[in-house]
């Protein structure tokens, strides 16, 4: 399973992308939406975890331009804004497949991830 | 007092804040006495000056009537009393000019001719012709006068001189009031004799005591010197000095006022009549001829004051009640100013607490991972695993983290409700969360919180922003009111099908039954000086106002107060925005 980390904070996708690492995970790590879209085009991923909010163009917009590109891509959304009603009302609307807040519980993104590459 | 005070408008008392701008312009005392006197002085100055001059107007032409009455009446008399003179003058004229006239030597034709005028006229007593000496030759009437010098006697002389005369009323040796007349003639020896008639005055004074004159009025003849010629019913008798003035002379009717030094003012009409020593004076009383005039004065002034003051009750209440009104209309403007303000604020506040809070979400998931990456770390490497000390503090950090972030997690939910509008919403949900912020403060004073939702509550659908500020602005009533030790207790039920019904009650110090009917109103707080606005529970009446409910409260001194408020489950967005528009 690869999956790609896209967070503007540098510092908090790399020690997330180590973590998956150690838990057998290969996780790669962008800051702009830009570089994440030039990793997909390099290589394969299962699944992408996106901030909602990003410099330049915002989680979903990105969520939007991947989904048409790449239509097996499975999403997970991270977000220090707001409370757990309002994503899991969100997405719905979205599509997306799972909403989580900042802090990550890395237990709980790891049953996440499993849930969607298991469907 | 106490009615004055039933009746006092609530602008009365209105007190002005200091350094409040525009002060003057919520100064409604005076803008209710300026209402009152300028609508008084337009309204009333004009009809007090109608009044005014329609009263001096009826006065004159009363006035002005009783002089020409008494005018016309004094002309009327005169024309009588001339006219018995005229009369009888007129029949001694055609007497002496008869040719067969010859009575100054006939005795028997003359007392012919005195029972003749008795019989055609009237008031002749007696009949004598007086020769050229002075001594009566003939005499025809009740008293032996044949012989009788008259050549002394003033009238004498006078006829002797002008031909005719008329004499004052006297007594005479007769000891009975009586008119001489006298006319001269020319004898049959070519010398003069003058024939001399008593008029009794009898005639003349029932021509003026029978006369019926209004005003307790009185007709009467004196001479020129002022002596009374007929009797009199208050000015005198016959022969006395009358005690009014003699009025001087007019060839016309004339009329005067004149007030005595004593009694009652009187209205005098006089006339002089011609070729006769007598002026004919009649006298009204003038309070007795005004009474009519008391009458209509009496009502003009009657009317002028129920005019006066229905109008004045009119204006008064018309000021009152228009002041009040701009008065409670300023008080709703001032509430909800301070509402949108206080809106205004708790917004802020809830977008400054969402950045606060997602700014510190961003480091705290790094503390998260960074500290998560240390455990993971921990447990891969052997050296470490059973490191209890070490395992501890990771587990501590990320306990910490995942309280702060439980906290920022609140605070996103609280402010999350600050912009949206009609909601659906669990109430029970939005009461822990309020409570959630204050949970700290009564744990620190020992306060019980007790909430008591009943079973199978629906959801509502209403502005969970203006919920929570009404549950925290009375829940945090209720902690200012209570000691330690407190209880609270929140209460949700059902109230009919479609309102639900939330109590908060505390057992705090209560309100007094005074300050219970006044805690709604703006600016009124008990909390003085303590930074109490007295905006509180008017911006919470407001508010519940606008969330389609009503508030009540119910409290007893030192053992506690209950709110209640009653809200309907449903409430639609427009509906809302109607209800702000109002406020």
């Amino acid at each position: 399973m690869r999956i790609l980390l896209v967070d503007d904070e540098q510092e908090l996708v790399e020690t997330l992308a180590e973590r998956l690492s150690i838990r057998g995970i290969e996780a790669r790590w962008a800051t702009t939406g830009d570089a994440a879209m030039k990793f997909l085009e390099q290589k394969s991923f299962d699944l992408a975890v996106l901030d909602v909010k990003l410099p330049g163009i915002s989680g979903i917009d990105l969520h939007g331009k991947m989904k048409a590109k790449y239509p097996d891509l499975k999403f997970i959304f991270m977000t220090g804004h707001g409370s757990q009603d309002d994503y899991a009302a969100g997405s719905a609307e979205t599509g997306a497949d799972y909403y989580l807040l900042k802090p990550v519980n890395i237990e709980k993104l790891m049953d996440k991830m499993k849930k969607l590459m298991g469907r | 007092m106490r009615f004055l005070n039933r009746i006092k408008p609530a602008f009365w008392d209105h007190r002005i804040l200091n350094g409040a701008p525009y002060r003057s312009q919520f100064n409604f005392r005076r803008t209710w006495y300026a209402a009152v006197f300028v609508t008084s002085a337009v309204v009333l100055a004009p009809l007090i000056f109608m009044a005014f001059m329609d009263y001096r107007a009826t006065r004159h032409d009363m006035e002005s009537e009783i002089l020409l009455t008494t005018s016309r009446l004094v002309s009327n008399i005169r024309r009588s009393i001339s006219y018995f003179f005229d009369e009888r003058k007129s029949a001694l004229h055609f007497l002496v000019h008869d040719n067969n006239f010859k009575m100054d030597e006939n005795p028997r034709r003359l007392a012919q001719v005195l029972e003749n005028l008795k019989k055609s006229f009237g008031g002749f007593t007696d009949l004598g012709c007086i020769r050229p000496s002075g001594i009566q030759g003939v005499y025809a009437g009740p008293y032996n006068l044949t012989g009788k010098d008259y050549s002394n006697q003033e009238w004498f002389k006078e006829v002797v001189k002008r031909g005719a005369f008329i004499s004052d009323v006297f007594s005479g040796f007769r000891h009975v009031p009586h008119i001489v007349m006298a006319l001269k003639f020319p004898s049959s020896d070519g010398s003069f004799g003058v024939l001399r008639a008593t008029l009794d005055t009898g005639k003349f004074d029932n021509l003026l005591s029978n006369l019926e004159i209004d005003g307790h009025g009185d007709a009467f003849l004196v001479n020129h010197k002022g002596v009374l010629q007929t009797p009199t019913r208050s000015h005198g008798k016959v022969l006395e000095r009358i005690s009014l003035p003699i009025p001087d002379f007019a060839p016309e009717t004339r009329v005067f006022p004149w007030t005595p030094k004593t009694g009652d003012p009187l209205v005098i009409g006089y006339r002089y009549i011609t070729d006769t020593p007598f002026i004919l004076m009649v006298v009204k009383h003038k309070q007795e001829l005004m009474k009519a005039w008391d009458n209509t004065r009496k009502e003009l002034i009657e009317f002028l004051a129920i005019s006066v003051a229905f109008i004045l009750f009119v204006i008064l209440w018309g000021a009152t009640y228009l002041v009040n009104r701009i008065y409670e209309s300023d008080q709703k403007l001032i509430v909800s100013l301070h509402q949108v303000e206080y809106t205004n604020k708790m917004a802020s506040i809830g977008r400054l607490a969402a950045g606060v809070a997602h700014e510190i979400n961003n480091p705290l998931a790094i503390i998260n991972e960074k500290a998560g990456l240390m455990k993971d770390l921990f447990l891969f490497k052997k050296e470490y695993q059973k490191n209890q000390v070490l395992m501890g503090l990771l587990d501590s950090i990320l306990g910490s983290v995942t309280r702060c972030g439980k906290i920022t997690k609140r605070l996103l939910g609280f402010a999350r409700h600050m912009d949206v509008s009609v909601q659906t919403v669990n109430i029970e949900e939005v009461i822990r969360e309020v409570l959630g912020f204050l949970n700290k403060e009564a744990e620190y004073r020992s306060i019980r919180i007790s909430i008591e939702v009943a079973e199978n509550l629906p959801n509502m659908d209403t502005d969970a922003g203006r919920l929570q500020q009404v549950i925290l602005n009375i829940i945090n009533n209720a902690f200012a009111a209570m000691e330690n030790n407190g209880n609270l207790r929140v209460k949700v039920v059902m109230e009919g099908e479609k309102d639900i019904l939330l109590t908060i009650a505390d057992d705090g110090c209560g309100i007094s039954e005074t300050d219970l009917k006044r805690v709604f109103e703006p600016f009124f707080s008990t909390k003085t000086g303590n930074g109490g606005t007295g905006l509180g529970l008017s911006i919470t009446y407001g508010l519940v106002e606008q969330l389609g409910g009503t508030i009540n409260v119910k409290s007893e001194l030192n053992r506690g107060t209950a709110f209640t408020i009653t809200l309907p489950l449903t409430i639609k967005e427009k509906e809302m925005k109607n209800s702000c528009a109002y406020s």
